[in-house]
């Protein structure tokens, strides 16, 4: 459905330049649900741009459903639905206004497609004479995401959607995202928010212009491929730099209310646990555990 | 069509949601047309007066008394010496010094001559040269009148006699405000249609909803012509708005016809949309937007002829006013309506003005293709 080859584009930066995509290559499957994952500045929006026609890449090229991004824009934007990272409908008009201004422009109308955006615009209906500006950061959300499926799309691009989303709402979004997926369209979704990532179907990790790694959520987890120790004792502060200096121990860092620590070889849990109760810590926990989509992240972040 | 009666639609939404944008509409035309027409006046009254009579002779005192009743002047002060009405001039409390020398009116009579001396305070131009030609001229009425009653014998005119009558063609008793109001309705429609029309675009630029725009088939022309039918429609309710308010207040009605007003207003209007689009191509913010209009608003306005006359101005601005689509339009509004131009009278500018129309919205769309 999207084939992505070598995609690249660079910014001038004073003399210098800034490789925001370097040469990406990817595909995604119809019907697929495809993540990027990656924090802010690794280069999403610039290709998410590209592939929604609105930023021309420096090299390589990228087709969606056949069409290609450069050549045959004016046929691909009549199949896709683009949902900017930043709220871009007209605040001043109200909901319903807002949809049917959408629809007009893409030579449609609301009822013709009510059937793809009910569940969702069920939810928003009951404040339809609302102005758009005046709606809470998920009910915009959620309007947007009408406004980019009114033309019935059968690629969906989002550009980070539940950032400064509630928690509630993000559920509900990745939820409605479920059911598109089921009906049939291909969505590629970005999102700074690793714990998101379980929920698509495959994920890239995106740093610096480049991915990191592709594939499956539990087949990136998979790779991990080393012991994954949660340590926890009194002073916390002191602990991650503490954990570090341990010789059974490749790399430590903060995670939440642990500290993890990515261990050189299997079973040496014991040696750690008197390593830091030497070094004065008290109330010493060590325990296993799974490693996450962000631990796998911060291993591959680390040369 | 449908699309495009759509976008039409959602702009005028837009604009009538704005309280800002419609008030300004309305407050702009009234408030200029009643405070500017008095206040931006070239005619120079009130001017103070300092005498310095050194003779106090009957000659004297009727000059002066002649100098006032002009209604030109106002005595300011009557001081003893020279030195002391400079003093006044410093403390900007005289604009002119008359000085009158003492035996004025012995060697008037004796030697059929005598002299006056006069100094002006040139810190403000106009009043210092309107000021000391109104005083010679009264000065020259004066002589002449002295002349006549002092020639012994009229066997004949003494002197040969030519009188100058002028005539104020189509502003009769030179009524400023006749001449100010249709500059004024100028500006105003010029605002209207630039500052609004480019700060219009940009904010789609600057809240980003033009990403969401260009990424559906809507074709270019339409979003432009959508752009720019509200504000044509907006710039000719604003004119009728003004040519209401200048019939109100000061009696002024068209002596051409309404059509040729409002035909030239309509292919101005394009024009200066041209301009407002261009501008909104080349700035990403409204802030830019605004600065970047004001500045060509303010040099089109000052080149245009509006408070000083055109051929009055080096060659080399008068070359430049030809680039000015302003200068036309206060040109053509002030011939139309006192003058009473037919529209094949104002056919050069009309064509010169449908160029300028042309060019500025090929260049603006051309451009915009190119950023977008």
């Amino acid at each position: 459905m999207i084939s992505v080859r070598n995609i690249s584009k660079k910014y001038p930066v004073g003399k210098g330049e800034l490789t925001a995509v370097n040469q990406l290559s990817f595909d995604v499957a119809p019907g697929e649900l495809f993540g990027i994952i990656g924090p802010d500045g690794a280069g999403k929006t610039s290709l998410f741009r590209m592939l929604a026609t609105l930023l021309l890449p420096d090299g390589g090229e990228a087709l969606i459903g056949g069409c290609h991004v450069v050549k045959d824009y004016k046929q691909l934007r009549k199949k896709l639905g683009y949902m900017p990272g930043r709220f871009s409908l007209y605040q001043d008009l109200t909901v319903e206004e807002n949809l049917r201004f959408f629809a007009t422009i893409f030579h449609t109308s609301i009822d013709e497609n009510y059937g793809l955006i009910r569940d969702i615009y069920e939810q928003i209906k009951p404040f339809k004479d609302r102005r758009a500006g005046k709606l809470s950061g998920g009910m915009k959300q959620k309007l947007a995401l009408c406004c980019a499926l009114i033309h019935r799309p059968t690629v969906l691009l989002l550009d980070e959607p539940t950032t400064g989303v509630d928690a509630v709402s993000r559920v509900e979004f990745w939820q409605m995202l479920q059911g598109l997926k089921s009906g049939g369209i291909t969505i590629i979704v970005s999102t700074p928010y690793m714990d998101e990532a379980s929920l698509c179907d495959r994920i890239a990790l995106m740093q610096q212009g480049n991915f990191l790694t592709t594939g499956t959520p539990d087949g990136i987890k998979a790779a991990f491929a080393k012991p994954l120790l949660a340590v926890k004792a009194d002073r916390m502060h002191q602990l991650v730099n503490a954990v570090r200096e341990a010789p059974v121990v490749e790399d430590s860092y903060a995670f939440g209310e642990w500290a993890h620590a990515v261990m050189r070889e299997e079973g040496h849990d014991r040696e750690l646990e008197s390593f830091l109760s030497a070094k004065g810590f008290r109330q010493v926990v060590v325990q296993q555990t799974e490693p996450t989509v962000e631990d796998c992240f911060l291993k591959l972040m680390r040369p | 069509m449908r699309t495009l009666r759509f976008i039409l639609q959602k702009e005028f939404k837009q604009i009538f949601r704005n309280p800002a944008i419609l008030r300004i509409i309305l407050a702009m035309p009234v408030s200029q047309l009643f405070i500017l027409p008095w206040a931006a006046d070239y005619e120079t009254k009130g001017i103070n007066l300092s005498v310095v009579d050194q003779d106090h002779s009957p000659v004297s005192s009727r000059l002066l008394s002649k100098i006032t009743a002009s209604g030109y002047f106002k005595l300011a002060s009557y001081p003893s010496s020279y030195r002391a009405a400079a003093a006044e001039v410093e403390k900007n409390q005289a604009d002119i010094i008359l000085q009158i020398p003492a035996h004025f009116e012995k060697d008037l009579v004796r030697q059929q001559q005598a002299s006056l001396f006069l100094a002006a305070n040139s810190i403000n131009g106009t009043k210092a040269v309107l000021g000391s030609a109104y005083l010679q001229s009264i000065l020259a009425d004066y002589n002449n009148q002295l002349r006549q009653e002092w020639t012994p014998f009229p066997r004949m005119n003494a002197e040969a006699r030519i009188q100058v009558l002028s005539a104020n063609w189509y502003n009769p008793r030179m009524n400023y405000r006749f001449f100010m109001v249709p500059g004024i309705l100028v500006v105003l429609v010029t605002m209207i249609g630039c500052f609004l029309a480019a700060m219009n675009i940009v904010r789609e630029k600057e809240i980003g909803t033009i990403e969401q725009i260009n990424v559906t088939p809507i074709r270019k022309h339409h979003f432009i012509i959508g752009k720019l039918v509200p504000f044509w429609v907006i710039g000719l309710v604003v004119l009728s708005i003004g040519m209401f308010i200048s019939w109100a207040l000061y009696g002024i009605v068209p002596a051409g016809s309404f059509l040729t007003i409002y035909l030239f207003s309509g292919v101005y209007l394009l024009a200066i949309l041209g301009l407002g689009l261009l501008v909104s191509t080349v700035c990403s913010t409204q802030q830019q937007a605004m600065l970047v209009s004001f500045f060509l608003l303010m040099t089109f306005i000052l080149l245009g002829g509006l408070f000083t006359p055109i051929e009055s101005m080096p060659n080399w601005a008068r070359w430049l006013t030809r680039a000015n689509p302003v200068a036309y339009f206060i040109d053509v509004t002030r011939r139309v309506i006192l003058k009473g131009s037919s529209l094949r009278d104002i056919m050069p500018q009309l064509l010169t003005m449908l160029g300028f129309a042309v060019l500025l919205n090929g260049w603006a769309v051309l451009s915009y293709r190119k950023t977008a």
